[in-house]
C-alpha cells in the first residue's frame, strides 16, 4: 500500500525522508492483522454452516466430523407430517406476509415521500419501532391481545404479526428507491393525461420496482426466519417451523434438526444472494439493508 | 396547491392530496395500532392495574434481589458482548474497506451469510459446539488436552460467545461504511508527513471512525439487551437475562402483569437508549 501511495501520488513531495525504521515488523503488523481477521471470519462462518455436514451423518447424535453419508435425515423431515405442517405453514405465512407487507408499506411509502400527511415524522418513528422494540416484548403482548380472539395458533393471527414486523424492510427499501426516482417523470406522466393512479402504476412502480423487489425479500425472511413472536403466538396446530425447531432443540436433538435447519439455510441464502445479485446488476444501491430481524 | 394549509411539509408539484395520502396510509396506520400499539399499550396497562391501580409489580423488580441480580447480568452481558465484538468487528472492517475487488467481497460475504442465517439456526449451531458431548468438548478429549468433558453449555460463557457471534454483523457493517467514507488522500497524507502505520491509523483512520464505531456498539447493546432466542437455548434456566425472565414469567408461571412490568422497563431502557443516540444511529437516515 505504501509504495503505490507514495510513487503515485507523492513522487514530487519527497521532500519528507521516508521511516528511518526499516524493518520487518510492518510486514509482521500485516500478517498479524490478516490472521486474525481469518479467525474472526472463521469464527462468522462455521457455526453458520456447520448444520449442513451434520445434517448428512450416519450417526443418530450428533456427531463431528460425520462419519458415512445419508439423507435419511432428509427422508425423515420430509416424511414427518409435524416438520411438514410447520414448513408448510412457515412458508404460506411467509408468502401472506411478503403481500401485505409489499403492498401496505409501498402505498404508505408514497403517501409519505410524495403526499401530504399530517403527523408524517410520528408515522415514520413508528414504522421503524418494530425493529427497535425487542422482539420478546412484541412476543408477549401479541399473545395477550390474541389469545382472547382466538388468533393464537391461527393463520390470519400469523399474517398480521408477522406483517407488522415486515413492514419496516418495505418501508425502508421503498423510501430510499422514491427519494431516488426523478419526480419529473411523474409529473410527465400527468401533464400527458395519465391519471394518478395509471402515472403510479406506469411510471413510478416500473422505477422503483427493485426496491420494492429487494423489500419483499426482506419482508419474506422477515417472516420466515422469526422465532421469537412465533414461539408465543404458536398453537398446537398452527405453529411455525422455528418453533418446531425450537421445541425439538430443546426435547429431542435429532440430525432432523440440522437437515431442517438446513433446508432453512438454504431458502435464506438463496433469496438474500437473488437480492445481490439484483443488487450488483447495478440501478439500484438502496438495497444494502442490513437485516435486523429475528431478535 | 400551492399555500400549505397547516401543514408541515412544504408543498410541492405532483404532491398528492391530504385525502389520497390519508386513504394510502391507512392500512399502515390500522396494522400498527393493532398489531403493536394495541398490544404494548395492553401490557403495560396490565402491569399497573391487576386489576386495581398498583405499582407492586415494578417495585418487586427492584426489590428482590434475584431479579435485581438478573437485570445486572443482563447489562453486564450486553456490555461484554458490545466491547467483544467491537474488538473481533474492527479489525475485519478495516482489513475489509482496504480491499478491492475478490478479497472484499469474499469478507463481506464472510460477514453477510450469517446475518441472512436464522438465529436459531445459529443458536441450535452453537448448542451442537458446546454441549457435553459437543464438537469442542469431543476434540479436546481426543486430542487429550482434557479427561473429563468441560461444562460449556448453559453458561454464561456460552451465552456471551454465542451472542458475540450472532451480532458482530451489526458491529462490522457500520464500522466498515464509515471507514469507506474516509478519503485515502488522508491517510496517505499523514504517511507522506512522516506518520508510520500505526501513527497514521491512530491520528487519522481511528478518529474519523468513531460514528460507525458508536453507532455498531449502541446497535449492539440494545440488541443484546432485549435478545431471547439465544440466551434461552444456550444459557437456560440458570443464566436468565431480562428477556427469558419475561419468557418464563409468561410460559412456566403465567405472571402476566410482572412480565409486563418486565416488559415495560426493557421497552422504556431500549427506547430511551435509541432517543439519546437517535443521530448516531443509522437506519434513521434511510427515510
Amino acid at each position: 500500500m505504501s509504495t503505490t501511495s507514495e510513487t503515485s501520488t507523492a513522487g514530487a513531495l519527497r521532500s519528507v525522508p521516508a521511516p528511518s525504521r526499516v524493518s520487518l515488523s510492518p510486514f509482521v503488523g500485516r500478517w498479524l492483522l490478516n490472521g486474525f481477521v481469518a479467525l474472526v471470519l472463521a469464527f462468522l462462518l462455521l457455526p453458520t454452516l456447520i448444520v449442513m455436514p451434520m445434517s448428512v451423518g450416519q450417526a443418530s447424535y450428533i456427531q463431528f466430523p460425520p462419519k458415512g453419508l445419508t439423507l435419511n435425515w432428509y427422508q425423515a423431515y420430509l416424511s414427518d407430517p409435524d416438520w411438514m405442517g410447520a414448513t408448510l405453514f412457515s412458508l404460506k405465512t411467509a408468502f401472506a406476509t411478503t403481500v401485505g407487507a409489499t403492498v401496505i408499506g409501498t402505498l404508505a411509502s408514497f403517501a409519505l415521500v410524495r403526499g401530504n400527511l399530517p403527523g408524517a415524522r410520528a408515522l415514520q418513528a413508528l414504522t421503524l419501532a418494530p425493529l427497535i422494540v425487542p422482539h420478546i416484548v412484541l412476543a408477549v403482548a401479541l399473545y395477550l391481545v390474541f389469545a382472547p380472539i382466538g388468533l393464537t395458533g391461527n393463520f390470519v393471527g400469523f399474517v398480521i404479526a408477522h406483517t407488522m414486523l415486515s413492514v419496516p424492510y418495505v418501508m425502508l427499501t421503498v423510501s430510499a428507491a422514491l427519494h431516488r426516482f426523478d419526480p419529473a417523470l411523474e409529473l410527465a406522466a400527468l401533464n400527458c393525461g395519465a391519471n394518478r393512479a395509471q402515472a403510479f402504476w406506469h411510471v413510478v412502480l416500473p422505477n422503483i420496482a427493485p426496491g420494492v423487489a429487494a423489500g419483499a425479500v426482506f419482508a419474506f425472511l422477515a417472516s420466515f426466519d422469526e422465532a421469537t413472536v412465533s414461539f408465543f403466538i404458536s398453537g398446537v396446530e398452527g405453529k411455525t417451523i422455528t418453533r418446531k425447531l425450537f421445541e425439538d432443540i430443546d426435547y429431542n436433538l435429532t440430525p432432523i434438526i440440522a437437515a431442517a435447519s438446513t433446508v432453512m439455510v438454504v431458502v435464506s441464502l438463496a433469496l438474500m444472494g437473488g437480492v445481490e445479485w439484483l443488487r450488483s446488476r447495478g440501478t439500484n444501491r438502496s438495497v444494502n439493508l442490513p437485516k435486523s430481524v429475528t431478535l | 396547491m400551492a399555500i400549505a394549509t397547516g401543514s408541515e411539509h412544504r408543498s410541492f408539484a405532483g404532491q398528492l392530496s391530504r385525502p389520497v395520502s390519508l386513504a394510502l396510509a391507512l392500512p399502515l396506520v390500522l396494522l400498527l395500532g393493532f398489531a403493536f400499539l394495541l398490544p404494548v399499550a395492553k401490557l403495560l396497562v396490565g402491569s399497573v392495574f391487576a386489576p386495581n391501580a398498583t405499582a407492586e409489580h415494578w417495585v418487586r423488580i427492584v426489590q428482590e434481589p434475584i431479579f435485581l441480580r438478573i437485570l445486572v447480568r443482563t447489562v453486564k452481558t450486553a456490555a461484554i458482548v458490545t466491547v467483544l465484538a467491537f474488538l473481533l468487528g474492527y479489525p475485519v472492517a478495516l482489513v475489509m474497506s482496504r480491499q478491492g475487488g475478490r478479497a472484499a467481497m469474499l469478507i463481506a460475504a464472510c460477514v453477510l451469510i450469517p446475518l441472512w442465517t436464522s438465529v436459531l439456526v445459529r443458536s441450535y449451531a452453537w448448542i451442537v459446539l458446546l454441549q457435553r458431548t459437543g464438537i469442542v468438548n469431543n476434540t479436546l478429549l481426543s486430542w487429550g488436552v482434557i479427561d473429563q468433558p468441560l461444562r460449556l453449555i448453559y453458561t454464561e460463557g456460552a451465552v456471551i460467545v454465542a451472542m458475540t457471534h450472532v451480532l458482530l454483523p451489526y458491529m462490522i457493517l457500520p464500522i466498515f461504511s464509515s471507514l469507506r467514507s474516509i478519503p485515502s488522500e488522508l491517510n496517505r497524507a499523514a504517511r507522506n508527513l512522516g506518520a508510520g502505520p500505526c501513527t497514521s491509523f491512530r491520528t487519522v483512520t481511528l478518529p474519523l471512525s468513531l460514528p460507525g464505531v458508536y453507532a455498531g456498539a449502541i446497535m449492539v447493546f440494545i440488541l443484546s439487551l432485549g435478545f431471547y432466542v439465544t440466551p434461552a437455548l444456550v444459557g437456560g434456566p440458570q443464566n436468565l437475562t431480562i428477556a427469558t425472565l419475561i419468557g418464563q414469567q409468561t410460559i412456566d408461571l403465567l405472571n402476566w402483569p410482572f412480565a409486563g412490568a418486565l416488559a415495560g422497563l426493557l421497552l422504556a431502557v431500549t427506547l430511551g437508549l435509541v432517543a439519546v443516540f437517535r443521530r448516531i444511529l443509522s437506519f434513521g437516515k434511510a427515510m
